[in-house]
């Protein structure tokens, strides 16, 4: 009940804020921030619960975003459609990939996720009722009320989707399927001769990720009124997705939520004043530091903490 | 009146002076991204240094309605997804009053939108029809292009005197020469040629062996390649390495970057034979052209950028020059009345005077094709002079006939 | 536009291209086949090689002697490597997992985002007489850069078969990637030897980053495209096999060059990924695997 509570209550702060007189620069960027939350909440379902690294978070994102860009210039479709279009895709995605490489070892998943991506990229480029390499234009259509610009509505929209997806996690974790992905994750082979459906579990936890990933990519298209491959399936958000889940904490749903954050402000702070450059190379480090040395993330640091003041 | 009332009213007027004066020294800020690396990097740090000397040249003369005129130029590195964030922010946190494009087709492109969704003023920087779907009224485009036909007229009409018959297209995917590349195809099969060879490219290729080979294979007449500095360096270099092929009479066209002066100065001989579009070249005399020229080749060599600056930096001036000339006439800040005036009167600057379209393109364009002859490796000097770069089109300003075939010209 | 002599032309440029490509996932063969480590990063530290490669050449170093002069020192840098990841993660028995990899993939990030930092997102290409020059036979022009990173490659494969077959060393390589506690009882390290393996692979990496600087132009973000390469041809070739990596190149530079000459330069990229997902869906253990 807690959980709810504070859901709405963020919820309404987002509307809240959407509504007030803040720069516009302010939705601009907290919209990155919270698609942050989105990607590294759907990456962790299956990198942090089930321990299977998916480097292919814009492989998913991406086709979000090209099925929300032609649904709209086919259709005029409104946001809403282009979102669940981007879920399904998405889902159907992993469905594909899943189903494809999960009964390998995980690293050759990983590797075959990287290879999606650049499929996915070399099939944008080459349609040209997308834009091919040169990219589209798109015109967004008029704001509705009660918002000012269309950023801002993005940014209630992209809050929106954060607690989805953040219920979604949590609702994964303390369910039976969370148990049955923390036991492929601690001994696949163990977790099989117990009788655990893992085949029909990662596929599941691979579904559900792709979709919330390819619903974040949906928005996307209209947030820049642009869309074009090379940076729409830029590795960058394999960094930011996976950053954001193993710097906060891979076990608990709060992790990939205090990771997001902490990587996407630093990295709205970083590239303004420094560089982006800069920024990448932060987050780097940062994911080696705690890869090596804090692999229980910010809340595995933060309870170790307590746990050691409480004795 | 009683004296408390004069003295408030006189403070009144003091305040309201005072707050005048205060908003009259702000600062009008001018804001744009520059490609300062990537792709077009070369070019456009030499445009750069040009914009800088207009808002010297400006402040020197006391600023624009009495102010100050301040520059924020961010890098975009020729990315085109880093310009709708880099403007966003230009807008709604440095709050410029005034916006110029970034140099090039590719970093414009994802702006427009922006640009018409909030009805601002934008100076275009060497764009190639990146209004043509936006349709955008307060576009003033700095180039001596219009449409493709501008652009290939020359290219194609110089391929016909030489008899051609068939043409290969050679273009990068991506929004100019995409935009350059549908225009010509029309234009070719109005003119009767027969397409042989039509291959779009990924910006990003590096290795051009395999098309060069195809297009070899294929035996065209002319070809008219369409791409970005790193790709025509790429192209030149594959050509040189394996050949294109003895049927070729014409070869180039529509190839940005052999017109920066550190790219002609690593290509050298390999450039000779091609012909290629320019905006300006020594011979052709606009007014007040040379003098920009030798100030601009003193700060560049201290800048280190491109010593010659033909190309952008003349053009770019320009810009400044029209923005100039438009607040000063109109005394005004404001974008409609400001594109207004753009519109209807003839703007005069150092590449020559200017009248828009009502597509914010040149009404009468200039866009030179040149053969390159007789050039030598090492050497940057040499293309002061009027000889190195033939002028084949337009007719007004032509110094000589084209030279073919292709492959015999380079002495291969 | 197909013609027969245009398929030949490809193929042949395919052949050169393969061993290049060969040589450049030898040093993966060895640290991810042979030694089990999910290496994300060898491309970037090929590529890292090719900088270096490209500095010395300032001073004016030959591409190819610049890479020899570098391979001790990325032997000891991959040493060093190596030793790092076994304290962190294979001591504590975590290797291949979600660690394992982050760790990698975060440390190819900082080696790319470095190599922007310090150089700039603008291509660089070596100088050397054999580069941008051909050879003229049957009427097909072969350039020069391609014949010169052939046969490099050649020799390279070459000496890294005979050594892990002939040599102490190299066999004990061999063993310990079939058999770790077989060996043990024999009394032999395998740390010490994993950590030779791995120094070998990275030295290795160093003349390959040189042979990439050779073929064509580089920039940080090379990389990306070179992982697909790289683990397509280790994953077709079967993980451990160096006659297969030799084999199991040339079969991805036809597949790319074919591909390229048919289809056009938009679709190369994808051949090295989808060609890795044809494998890894229909015969994951690929050609030669154990």
């Amino acid at each position: 009940m807690k959980y709810w509570i504070g859901a709405a209550v963020i919820l309404l702060a987002a509307v809240g804020l959407a509504l007030s007189g803040i720069n516009e620069y302010f939705f601009f960027a907290g919209y990155v921030v919270l698609t942050f939350v989105v990607l590294a909440t759907a990456w962790n379902i299956l990198g942090g619960y089930a321990g299977y690294v998916n480097f292919g978070t814009p492989a998913f994102f991406g086709l979000g975003a090209y099925s929300a860009a032609v649904l709209f210039k086919a259709l005029g479709a409104p946001l809403l459609l282009q979102i669940v279009a981007g879920a399904v895709m998405g889902g159907l995605l992993g469905f594909g990939v899943g189903l494809l490489t999960l009964r390998l070892r995980g690293i050759f998943f990983a590797i075959a996720t990287v290879a999606v991506i650049f499929i996915m990229e070399t099939l944008m480029v080459n349609w040209r009722y997308v834009g091919g390499a040169t990219g589209l234009q798109l015109l967004r259509p008029p704001v509705p009320e009660p918002f000012d610009s269309y950023t801002r509505m993005l940014f209630v929209v992209m809050a929106l989707m954060a607690v989805v997806a953040v219920s979604v996690a949590r609702y994964v974790q303390v369910s039976w399927i969370g148990r049955g992905l923390r036991a492929i994750r601690d001994s696949e082979e163990a977790a099989e001769c117990s009788g655990v459906p893992t085949l029909r579990l990662k596929l599941f936890a691979c579904v559900v990720s792709g979709a919330l990933m390819g619903a974040a990519g949906a928005p996307m298209p209209m947030y820049l009124s642009f869309i074009e491959p090379a940076s729409t399936f830029n590795l960058s958000y394999t960094i930011g997705a996976l950053g954001g889940a193993i710097i906060g904490g891979m076990s608990h749903w709060l992790g990939p939520i205090v990771g997001a954050i902490l990587l996407g402000s630093l990295q709205q702070i970083v590239t303004v004043t420094v560089s982006g450059e800069v920024n990448v190379l932060v987050v780097g480090v940062l994911l080696v530091l705690f890869v090596v040395a804090a692999p229980e993330g910010i809340l595995g640091l933060f309870r170790k903490r307590t746990l050691a003041r409480r004795k | 009146m009683r004296p408390i009332r004069l003295i408030a009213a006189a403070f009144a007027a003091i305040a309201m002076l005072a707050s005048g004066l205060a908003a009259a020294q702000q600062p009008i800020k001018v804001g744009m991204s520059m490609p300062q690396t990537g792709s077009l990097g070369a070019g456009g740090k030499a445009a750069l240094l040009a914009l800088q000397m207009w808002v010297e040249d400006v402040n020197a003369k006391g600023g624009l309605l009495g102010r100050k005129v301040e520059f924020i130029v961010y890098d975009d590195q020729t990315n085109p997804a880093l310009t709708p964030g880099i403007y966003t922010k230009l807008l709604d946190v440095d709050k410029v009053d005034l916006l110029i494009a970034p140099y090039g087709t590719v970093p414009t492109a994802p702006i427009m939108p922006l640009v018409k969704q909030r009805d601002l003023l934008l100076m275009g920087n060497f764009s190639f029809q990146v209004n043509r779907t936006v349709k955008h009224d307060k576009w003033f485009n700095n180039a001596p292009w219009s449409d493709a036909a501008s652009w290939s007229d020359g290219f194609i009409g110089a391929g016909q005197k030489l008899g051609a018959k068939t043409i290969a297209f050679l273009a990068a995917d991506q929004e100019f020469a995409q935009n350059l590349a549908n225009g010509a195809r029309e234009l070719a099969k109005k003119a009767g040629l027969q397409t042989v060879y039509d291959q779009n490219y990924p910006p990003a290729t590096v290795d051009f062996s395999s098309m060069i080979r195809a297009v070899r294979a294929a035996k065209p007449d002319i070809v008219f390649v369409m791409s970005y500095p790193n790709d025509s360096v790429a192209i030149v270099r594959a050509v040189n390495e394996i050949g294109v092929g003895d049927s070729v009479k014409l070869f180039g066209g529509g190839m940005v970057g052999l017109q920066f002066t550190p790219i002609m100065e690593s290509l050298g001989s390999s450039l000779n034979g091609i012909v290629n579009y320019n905006t300006y070249v020594p011979g052709l005399k606009y007014p007040g052209v040379e003098e920009f020229l030798q100030r601009y080749a003193k700060k560049a060599v201290e800048a280190k950028v491109d010593p010659l600056g033909f190309y952008l930096p003349p053009f770019n001036y320009a810009i400044g020059q029209m923005l100039e000339q438009a607040i000063t006439a109109t005394k005004s800040l404001d974008h409609k009345v400001l594109a207004d005036y753009i519109h209807k009167n003839e703007m005069k600057t150092i590449v020559g005077p200017i009248r828009y379209g009502p597509d914010g393109e040149w009404a009468s364009p200039r866009v030179v094709q040149a053969q390159f002859r007789g050039i030598v490796d090492k050497n940057t000097e040499q293309f002061r002079q009027p000889g190195k770069q033939v002028i084949l089109h337009p007719e007004q300003f032509k110094t000589g006939e084209v030279v073919a075939p292709f492959e015999k010209v380079r002495g291969k | 536009m197909f013609s027969f002599e245009l398929l030949l032309e490809a193929i042949l440029f395919g052949v050169l291209l393969g061993c290049f490509y060969a040589a450049v996932s030898i040093g993966l063969s060895v640290s991810f086949g042979l030694l089990d480590v999910p290496h994300v990063a060898h491309p970037a530290i090929m590529v890292f090689g090719s900088y270096c490669t490209y500095l010395l050449g300032l001073y004016g170093l030959d591409p190819i002697v610049a890479g020899i002069v570098l391979m001790p020192v990325f032997f000891l840098l991959g040493v060093g490597v190596y030793r790092f990841y076994y304290e962190s993660f294979e001591k504590r028995g975590t290797e291949a997992g979600v660690r394992g990899l982050a760790f990698f993939f975060g440390i190819a990030f900082i080696i790319e985002v470095g190599l922007i930092l310090v150089f700039g997102v603008d291509q660089r290409m070596a100088q050397a007489p054999y580069i941008g020059t051909s050879l003229s036979i049957a009427g097909y022009r072969i350039p020069y850069r391609l014949l010169v990173a052939f046969g490099v490659a050649l020799v390279l494969t070459a000496a890294l078969t005979i050594y892990f077959s002939k040599t102490f060393l190299g066999r004990a390589i061999k063993a310990v990637a079939q058999d770790e506690p077989a060996l043990r009882l024999m009394g032999a390290n395998p740390v010490r030897i994993k950590q030779w393996a791995f120094g070998i692979a990275t030295g290795v990496s160093a003349l390959a980053g040189a042979m990439l600087i050779i073929v064509g132009p580089v920039e940080p973000s090379l990389d990306r495209l070179y992982i697909g390469r790289t683990f397509c041809v280790v994953v077709l070739a079967g993980l451990g096999s160096m006659t297969g990596t030799l084999a199991a190149g040339l079969i991805l530079g036809i597949a790319e060059s074919i591909v390229l000459t048919l289809f056009g330069a938009s679709w190369a990229p994808a051949v090295a990924f989808g060609l890795l997902l044809i494998v890894l869906g229909i015969r994951p253990q690929g050609l030669f695997g154990r």
